[in-house]
């Protein structure tokens, strides 16, 4: 096999996303490009959790709807994803709590037998599966020595009298690559900041971006971070942009609605020209809306929130190496250009976990943005043709470093006067003109697939690589931008060049990029969205688009 | 810089007669006090609101962020957790941070984080023109209140004991020598300090003739005993005849935030290799 799929299904709490996880390193192990799709109800306890781990030659970001084996932990896995196996599918199940085909590994005896404790039970379903799939033993030991550090070795036993118990059914073969990083996207997102050089991670949780709180927090000592978890979401805003006055390089995350409290400080962050990070990962909305599945509807949001007129980067990566490039450079851009930088991610990105190959990320470390000369008095404002004025913190000898939330002067005094507001009104907007020019030295604009093709899909954020996988099969050209304020508008033109049907794919009701792209002259022949809270598999896109295109 | 003009060229536009005068003026030396002990006015940042209080980020000639209604305290936090160094003080209002950022103001209190809450509490909005706030006395004819509020105001002294701040007292405007005392003491105190400060309001409610024959300064008065605050702290509530108390009620002496939250710096190179352990342990 040079591509293979696996789905672990049982019941929350049963560890899904672990033992995917396992699955998904065995898989890395043998030279795969790796992808793991993780779906879960919002709740604790009980209802039903499964992972898609996609194993494939080339770098992949969706799970196809079939899948190779299944390891079932309960009966519902075997019920709720008949549509998902063939004839051809390897059933792995819990021999105690599944009836039904395929192999069954007497999870209760095993643990009974080597007196493990049942957290262990999910170390003998993994054993099975790798002798279903004709891994040799000694990836196995390697896998579980290199991610299991805690009774290691009684797991491996475990695994052995499974894998011993089993027979092969596909042989997933090895191929010739080493193996790489698995990430999720809030993972990608948080190491990126800290190459950027984050100091401050700040945030309320919300789900999808309470993984990078909790990632963050873990790793705050090692990386040398302060982690804050406030009282709310203004909390949150406010704290972060009173450690960015003093200095720091910060950073909040949340989810829709929790940015709904932000928009007041994103307002401030405008005016008061304070560098900040904010990390906004989509959730299906309206509202509560489905807080555990995915969406692409909060774009046009994201690009207006805040009253008042204010330069803003937004980025939208599509994937975990693409979030650890891009979430660098928002810390980078932020403070350079004082402005707020948002990293616009969706859960399907920030829950997946992908393999990462470094070798293709640009490497983006921590910039130094030009700092004041010392020149008495300071001006926190100071009026430049950049529109970017000379940072000093407070602290600094002689600074009196003033920064206000109503229009003010140079100094950051208030002021209503009529020709002073004008004045300065400019000088923040210059900053959009300038950051502007800025982006186009990066790749603001991917094109995949097929370059010269006259059909193009469009689409931002994780939808990126399914497009591509579809329109490589298609012939189609797929158009991407990365950043998405400041629009991108030439960068976008010339990568349209020569498209005469253009069809837009988001996972929104209301295609939002299509509609700004409108705005900007580009016509959009067609739509393909979905808005169920699940992402696009390659085959119901692959028929969409084809619907469109006949 | 040493010897500065503390009062900025900025036109003042309080009304004749306001509190704010007083604050302003304690403030001015107290930081001039301040210097003259040895500390650089370079480490003190002032972090206002938004009200007729805020309006001393302009006059003040010292670092300041005139921030958000009722988001002076959420700002200075993040500041102080970024930069302990520095010495923060945080003026706010009744409406500010009583009203619209009470939850910043409980959650301030129960961290213990080192800053310094001054509450101009003129108990009225003034430069919205005049309605009620959380500590207007029941009955309080304001603009959207024209027939009188049916509420009571609550106790803020009460509200800060219970939540966990570990200075709290009382000044009042026409009392400076004590006010100037309180301040200090509170910018001198290694925890959360507040100051809820009876600040007259001249336009909207006036009420020089009501506070002053009823305060005093509290004598006798253990401040390290928090049964006794309690104690004391319910003798007015805000709303009934009663003796108002000024002074310390409550101190003690607890770790505080910025200090239990502060990070061990770590190099650049040691942070690239955290970051490379970690990739490595993912493959």
């Amino acid at each position: 096999m040079n591509e293979v799929a696996v789905l672990v299904g049982g019941k929350a709490g049963d560890g899904i996303n672990s033992a995917g996880a396992m699955v998904a390193q065995l898989l890395n192990r043998l030279g795969y490009y790796t992808y793991l799709y993780f779906d879960y109800p919002s709740l604790i306890r009980g209802g039903h959790n499964f992972a898609v781990i996609r194993g494939a030659e080339r770098p992949v970001t969706s799970c196809r709807k079939k899948v190779d084996f299944i390891l079932a932990l309960n009966q519902e896995t075997i019920e709720a994803h008949r549509n998902a196996t063939g004839p051809e599918t390897a059933v792995i199940s819990n021999k105690d709590l599944v009836k039904g085909p395929g192999q069954a590994v007497p999870v209760h005896d095993i643990l009974a037998a080597e007196n493990a404790p049942e957290i262990m039970g999910n170390s003998a379903l993994i054993g099975g599966f790798a002798k279903a799939a004709g891994i040799g033993w000694e990836t196995v030991d390697a896998v579980f020595r290199a991610h299991i550090p805690k009774g290691t070795d009684l797991n491996l036993t475990v695994a052995r009298r499974a894998y011993d118990l089993l027979q092969t059914v596909h042989t997933v073969s090895r191929r010739d690559m080493k193996p790489l990083p698995l990430l999720t996207g809030n993972e990608a997102i948080g190491i990126g900041m800290v190459n950027g050089g984050l100091d401050t991670y700040i945030s309320y949780p919300m789900t999808p971006s309470s993984s990078l709180l909790h990632f963050l927090a873990e790793q705050k000592e090692k990386f040398g971070l302060q982690v804050v978890h406030p009282e709310n979401e203004i909390g949150v805003i406010l704290m972060a942009l009173g450690a960015s006055y003093a200095g720091k390089r910060v950073a909040v995350g949340t989810s829709g609605g929790g940015f709904c409290l932000m928009t007041e400080g994103l307002s401030l962050a405008g005016m008061a020209e304070l560098p900040l990070v904010l990390l906004v990962s989509q959730r299906t909305g309206p509202s509560t809306g489905l807080p555990t599945y995915s969406g692409q509807t909060d774009l046009r949001f994201v690009m207006h929130a805040g009253q008042g007129e204010f330069p803003r980067l937004i980025v939208a990566p599509s994937d975990a190496a693409d979030a650890l490039y891009w979430s660098a450079v928002a810390v980078n851009i932020a403070l350079k250009f004082q402005v707020p930088a948002f990293i616009l991610a969706d859960k399907t990105l920030s829950e997946g976990t992908y393999s990462v190959d470094l070798s293709s990320v640009p490497q983006v470390g921590r910039e130094e943005p030009g700092t004041w000369d010392g020149a008495l008095p300071y001006r926190r404002y100071a009026d430049t043709p950049s529109g970017i004025s000379p940072l000093a913190f407070p602290g600094a000898a002689g600074a009196v470093v003033k920064v206000d939330s109503y229009a003010h002067d140079e100094a950051g005094i208030t002021t209503e006067d009529a020709d002073l507001v004008e004045k300065m009104t400019k000088k923040r907007l210059r900053k959009w003109e300038s950051l502007r020019q800025e982006m186009q030295a990066f790749p603001q604009v991917r094109v995949t697939g097929g370059a010269g093709a006259p059909a193009a899909l469009l689409c931002w954020g994780s939808t990126r690589g399914v497009c591509t996988e579809v329109a490589d099969q298609m012939g189609l050209r797929v158009i991407s931008p990365a950043v998405l304020s400041p629009f991108p508008e030439k960068a976008l033109k010339m990568a349209l060049n020569g498209v005469d049907n253009l069809i837009a794919v988001e996972e929104n009701a209301t295609a939002q990029l299509a509609e700004i792209a409108i705005q900007h002259g580009i016509p959009v022949n067609n739509r393909v969205l979905l808005f169920s809270g699940r992402p696009f598999t390659p085959e119901d896109l692959l028929e969409r688009v084809r619907g469109v295109l006949s | 810089m040493t010897g500065r003009q503390l009062i900025t060229d900025t036109q003042n536009t309080w009304c004749p007669g306001c509190g704010n005068f007083s604050l302003q003026h304690t403030l001015k030396n107290i930081l001039a006090g301040l210097e003259q002990e040895g500390k650089s006015l370079d480490d003190v940042v002032l972090v206002s609101g938004i009200g007729c209080h805020a309006k001393i980020a302009d006059y003040l000639n010292i670092n300041s962020f005139y921030a958000l209604h009722g988001r002076a305290v959420p700002v200075a936090t993040g500041i102080k957790l970024a930069n302990p160094e520095l010495t923060v003080i945080c003026c706010s209002g009744d409406g500010d941070s009583y009203a619209e950022g009470l939850d910043h103001l409980i959650f301030a209190a129960k961290r213990n984080i080192d800053m310094t809450v001054i509450i101009h509490n003129n108990r009225v909005y003034g430069l919205t023109t005049g309605q009620y706030t959380p500590t207007s006395p029941l009955g309080f004819r304001g603009k959207s209140t024209p027939m009188g509020t049916v509420e009571y105001p609550f106790n803020p002294l009460e509200l800060m004991l219970a939540s966990g701040a570990t200075y709290i007292a009382r000044g009042y405007t026409k009392k400076m020598d004590l006010l100037r005392t309180l301040i200090h003491d509170g910018i001198v105190h290694k925890g959360f300090a507040f100051i809820d400060v009876l600040q007259i309001c001249a336009t909207f409610f006036p009420l020089t003739d009501y506070y002053t024959p009823r305060v005093y300064e509290l004598k006798d008065h253990d401040p390290a005993s928090f049964d006794a605050a309690c104690a004391k702290v319910k003798e007015w509530d805000y709303n009934s005849d009663a003796p108002i108390g000024l002074g310390a009620f409550y101190q003690r002496t607890l770790p505080t935030f910025d200090t239990r939250m502060a990070v061990k710096p770590v190099s650049d190179e040691e942070r690239s290799r955290a970051v490379k352990m970690f990739l490595l342990s993912r493959s």
